[in-house]
């Protein structure tokens, strides 16, 4: 990391800081802002939001590592997060999973050389009626076939 | 000073107080109820753990420990409340109103061996190879609660690589049951953030920042965290092998000396109680294992005191005669490599208000390795010189680049008091069988100022008894020599003395209240650092600081377990073996008017001294790399 991009995360989180002020509970709108901006939390953020709330580093990374929209290594610029449990599975959700990786040319848990997509498995995201499901950044597509599936990733590529 | 629940805490960790009501035959003050089918009245507010404790009722417990706020996570400790619907921690529950509790139902047998089981399942590795055998609180549990088979299965490859990169401590997570000890004691007790929980759920894991090795991260290697891990998760890094190789190397002159605290706990280890002071046992025992000398701590402690009161007069001569501003007061201690280590990564814009006399164990290994080697004609490289301490920072302080103004490595292994008593053990002794034998010479005589360093206050203490005679001619005045304010275990202890009469060389501290401050506990030290930030520590003169609870009596080598009562026997062993010394002021000890003769020639803090016993520290800040 450069010093002007160091000293760009630095300040702001000291805006974020003074916007939520510095008790613990102001960690995760913090961390989410920063994750929203970044794609991930960098270690330097880490312990820059550190410093900022009094808190110890372990500690921030401690949240980063329970949350699972929270990143601590860097993330594509959107994210698709496909419903991994029993239901969707049963409605075919393999097929659609199969269509997308095909489409993306990665597997989950990766991101595309272009940094634009990361395709990752979730848990249930609660659309078991209209099943299968997944979540592109924060809107939820659901009752997909592979074809769809495709056309929605092909929307954001 | 401080109360524990001011601390930085999380809400949900913080320690459950209820303000006790003062008359207990106030309205609501008693509460009615009934234990096992036993009716009792108990105060209210109290946890069920308590008054079962109280009324020698055993509940097993795993996350609870004395020093530590409550945690309820390991349920070990449930009982069956009348009327709830699930199974109550005890610890955890306070009680408010009459209610009827049973602690060993079938409900409640069943599922703390289920609790067992599920922990055993993920527990990797034998017994029969871990440190902590036959002292392990989950062994002695499923022996407590005859687990005869794993249940739930049992993992049969390892999941994690042991971390082996500190000095100090050693992390072997196939063997953490994730009772989180470890992170209180760390975030909590010395607030110095280590360690916290990772992940979650299958994946959850007691890790570092980034998962980075113990030696990358801000780690003090205080070694709290060993005290109170339940298991063999955390154990302190063994140099005990090299060490028989020296011993057993003939063209090795092997020299150990010992510290006052590991021979006041090291009893523990052979089955007494707390508090029995093994000093002369010990030096048998050494010599029958088969180390050449075997030296005192607190000789090199009394040397600490002449070279760090010397110190600290000069600062104030500097302050008070040349009216120098820029003198860095208060004088804080330096004995302590945890607090040393914590001051250089918290405050370390702070580090010129640090004395820069090395800790005894140093200037000891600089003695051995110069004067020592040259009066008994021994070529210094053929000197091992080990040191057992209470202490796992002092593993990684001798190891430190810096400490080598002999020419060698001053301090070649630090040893801590359970790895001793582990080569004990292995040389088929038994410690308290023991004839009881002396030090040896020319090292052989301390005084009763070096033995209380082992104490939080002791080296304040032992410090006034010099100073204030260096400067007044009269002894301090305390009846017997005991200045008390120094004592007890309170966390931020204060104290003054007023100089007066003072002898001419000294006449410029006339009437100078000499202020003083003693803390002990890196949490402690944080207060303390926050109000020296602050400017509330304006008039102080000298603030002592030991980075472990109850200073090194409490310290990361010591026997485990540990709680204040246990560390209260241990300091008060201390206490009762200093006040029957004969000399117990460390500039009235011989060898120490001996040493100042014939080899650091030009007195304390000259320019030999400042060579060999004193040294510099490093700014290392807080960012991770």
């Amino acid at each position: 990391m450069f010093v002007h991009e160091k000293n760009a995360v630095s300040d702001f989180i000291g805006d974020l800081t003074r916007k939520y002020g510095r008790q613990r509970s102001s960690l995760l709108p913090i961390l989410q802002e920063i994750q929203h901006k970044y794609n991930y939390v960098s270690d330097f953020a880490q312990q820059e939001v550190a410093r900022n709330l009094d808190i110890h580093p372990v500690e921030v990374y401690s949240v980063i590592s329970f949350y699972a929209f929270l990143y601590d290594k860097p993330r594509g610029r959107n994210i698709v997060r496909f419903c991994k449990t029993i239901v969707c599975e049963l409605a075919g959700a393999r097929a659609v999973a199969e269509a997308v990786k095909r489409e993306l040319g990665i597997g989950f848990g990766e991101t595309t050389k272009d940094g634009k997509i990361t395709l990752e498995y979730a848990n249930c995201i609660g659309m078991c009626d209209k099943s299968p499901a997944m979540l592109v950044n924060e809107r939820v597509y659901s009752g997909l076939d592979p074809e769809q599936a495709c056309k929605i990733i092909r929307e954001i590529k | 000073m401080t109360m524990k629940t001011e601390l930085r805490s999380p809400v949900s960790q913080r320690p459950h107080i209820i303000p006790s009501v003062k008359d207990r035959k106030g309205i609501g003050a008693e509460v009615a109820i009934e234990l096992n089918g036993e009716k009792l009245h108990v105060q209210m507010g109290k946890t069920i753990l308590e008054v079962c404790r109280e009324n020698n009722v055993h509940i097993p417990t795993l996350c609870y420990h004395e020093d530590l706020c409550i945690a309820g996570n390991c349920r070990m400790c449930v009982v069956e409340v009348e009327g709830m619907r699930t199974l109550q921690a005890a610890c955890a529950f306070p009680i408010t109103g009459p209610v009827k509790i049973k602690t060993f139902s079938n409900k409640v047998r069943k599922a703390r061996k289920h609790i067992l089981d599920l922990m055993l399942s993920e527990h990797y590795g034998e017994c029969y190879s871990c440190v902590r055998n036959n002292n392990c609180e989950l062994q002695s549990l499923a022996k407590e609660y005859g687990v005869d088979g794993y249940e739930f299965g049992h993992v049969c490859e390892s999941r994690f690589e042991v971390d082996r990169s500190s000095y100090a401590v050693v992390r072997d997570m196939d063997k953490c049951i994730l009772c989180r000890r470890c992170v209180r004691t760390c975030i909590d007790l010395q607030e110095v953030g280590v360690l916290e929980a990772i992940d979650r759920g299958y994946d959850a894991r007691i890790g570092t920042f980034m998962d980075k090795p113990l030696a990358d991260v801000i780690c003090i290697n205080c070694g709290q965290c060993i005290n109170r891990c339940p298991t063999g998760a955390l154990h302190a890094n063994d140099p005990s092998d090299e060490i028989w190789k020296a011993i057993e190397d003939p063209s090795k002159h092997v020299v150990i000396q010992t510290a006052p605290s590991p021979r006041a706990a090291i009893g523990e280890e052979f089955g007494l109680p707390p508090g029995r002071s093994m000093t002369g046992q010990l030096n048998t025992a050494i010599r029958r294992i088969g180390f050449d000398r075997v030296f005192d701590t607190n000789f090199s402690a009394d040397l600490t005191i002449m070279e760090e009161g010397t110190e600290l007069l000069n600062r104030l001569r500097k302050a008070i005669v040349e009216k120098d501003e820029s003198v860095s007061l208060p004088q804080f201690t330096s004995c302590s490599p945890g607090w040393v280590k914590f001051i250089e990564h918290f405050y370390p814009e702070h580090l010129s208000y640090l004395s820069t006399a090395k800790s005894p164990q140093q200037m000891f290994g600089a003695v051995i390795k110069t004067f020592y080697a040259n009066e008994q004609g021994i070529d210094p490289k053929d000197i091992v010189t080990v040191a057992v301490m209470p202490c796992s920072a002092k593993k990684f302080e001798c190891n430190r680049p810096e400490m080598n103004s002999s020419g060698y490595k001053d301090v070649d292994y630090g040893l801590t008091t359970r790895e001793l008593a582990k080569m004990i053990r292995e040389a088929g002794l038994v410690l308290p069988d023991l004839p009881k034998s002396n030090f040896d010479e020319p090292f052989g005589e301390a005084s009763g100022a070096g033995l209380i360093f082992g104490a939080t206050g002791g080296v304040m203490e032992a410090a006034l008894r010099t100073v204030y005679e260096l400067v007044t001619g009269r002894p301090v005045p305390f009846e017997g020599l005991n200045i008390n304010p120094c004592r007890g275990m309170e966390g931020i202890k204060e104290a003054s003395v007023k100089l007066e009469n003072c002898t001419d060389q000294f006449s410029f501290l006339e009437g100078v209240e000499l202020k003083f401050l003693v803390a002990h506990g890196t949490a402690n030290a944080k207060t303390v650092m926050e109000m020296f930030n602050r400017g509330e520590l304006a008039g102080y003169h000298f603030i002592e600081i030991m980075g472990c609870p109850g200073g090194c009596i409490g310290g990361g080598g010591q026997p485990i377990p540990t709680s204040e009562e246990i560390r209260k026997l241990r300091a008060k062993a201390i206490y009762e073996e200093e006040a029957s010394l004969p000399v117990r002021k460390s500039h009235e000890n011989p060898r120490i008017k001996y040493i100042y003769e014939k080899f650091l020639s030009d007195g304390p803090c000259g320019k030999l001294s400042h060579k060999l016993l004193h040294t510099h520290y490093v700014k290392r800040g807080k960012f991770i790399t």
